[in-house]
């Protein structure tokens, strides 16, 4: 079913170019976590952390997840945000933010820590996490889109 | 200055973020359509990443210290198990049903939408879950498997 036919490239939102400038961001973010705090930039894993309440290990955190934070308004300063779409509704929204916060944890890392830094570690570990919510996501979007909607 | 470079390394993560396109939920779940109009710029966002990454990662290689001379900590765990699938397949979910990851919900919190905040709540909820979870099965005993947490 899900190989029935060739792939439809969506060309009116493919954005190569503005995508791979942000990705030499998020990877240039990643070499200054790594080099200057010895760590791996892993968003869940940062944020996660905080809830250990391990003493002498809170405020980096919160420095990291502040950076996230001012990023939109330092951005808006030098031009206007880009504007977004939001589908899911309340309910979703709740039921999607409990399972990305358990299975980021359950799998001890997300987009960033395996995605970006673990594929990075060429870490076989990071590859099948990868792949996992990868294909997790092409099945929800799927069934959510094209089967119920 | 350890924590002036998380605070930076964080908005640079915020602001290549938001260039790439990752803060709108709708781009998000349009690479995550793979079988209607398909929109592969994330492979763009995740290539972009990696290209730097691997430069930075080869530091770790020759260098167990950082810059500033404290130890580089990373994961050298090797375990795949159903653990690390488990989760990763239920965090697919999650992020197929919303379009939003842990970064980019937390890049978005202090946007003029209230559904990043919704979904960032409910996020931290499941952390905290989790973090609950993990302290009661090692209080009642950790026989069963002793694995190391990220």
């Amino acid at each position: 079913m899900l190989h029935e036919k060739t792939i439809m490239i969506d060309w009116t939102n493919f954005t190569p170019w503005p995508s791979f400038a942000g990705g030499l961001l998020i990877g240039s973010a990643t070499a200054i976590f790594l080099l200057f705090n010895g760590k791996v930039a892993g968003i869940s894993g940062i944020v996660g952390g905080l809830f250990k309440l391990t003493y002498g290990d809170v405020a980096w955190r919160v420095a990291f997840v502040l950076g996230l934070l001012i990023a939109p308004l330092v951005y808006g300063l030098v031009v206007p945000l880009p504007l977004v779409q939001i589908d899911a509704d309340t309910v979703s929204l709740i039921v999607a933010g409990l399972l990305v916060g358990i299975g980021t944890r359950y799998g001890s890392g997300c987009t960033s820590g395996h995605g970006v830094c673990g594929l990075s570690r060429f870490s076989p570990r990071s590859l099948v996490a990868t792949v996992s919510f990868i294909m997790a996501g092409f099945i929800t979007v799927y069934i959510v889109r094209h089967l119920i909607g | 200055m350890q924590l002036l470079a998380a605070l930076f390394s964080g908005l640079i993560f915020g602001i290549g973020l938001i260039i790439s396109g990752m803060t709108d939920p709708s781009k998000v779940i349009g690479f995550l359509d793979f079988t209607g109009k398909w929109d592969p710029s994330l492979v763009f966002v995740m290539g972009g990443a990696i290209l730097v990454g691997i430069f930075a990662f080869r530091f770790t290689a020759t260098h167990t210290r950082t810059i500033l001379g404290e130890p580089i900590k990373l994961s050298t765990s090797q375990h795949i198990d159903r653990r690390l699938v488990f989760g990763g397949l239920t965090f697919g979910v999650g992020w197929g049903l919303a379009g939003y990851c842990p970064g980019p919900a937390l890049v978005s919190l202090l946007t003029d939408s209230s559904k990043p905040l919704i979904f960032t709540i409910a996020m931290l909820v499941g952390m905290a879950i989790f973090e609950i979870q993990i302290r009661s099965s090692q209080s009642k005993k950790s026989k069963f498997h002793n694995e190391s947490y990220l």
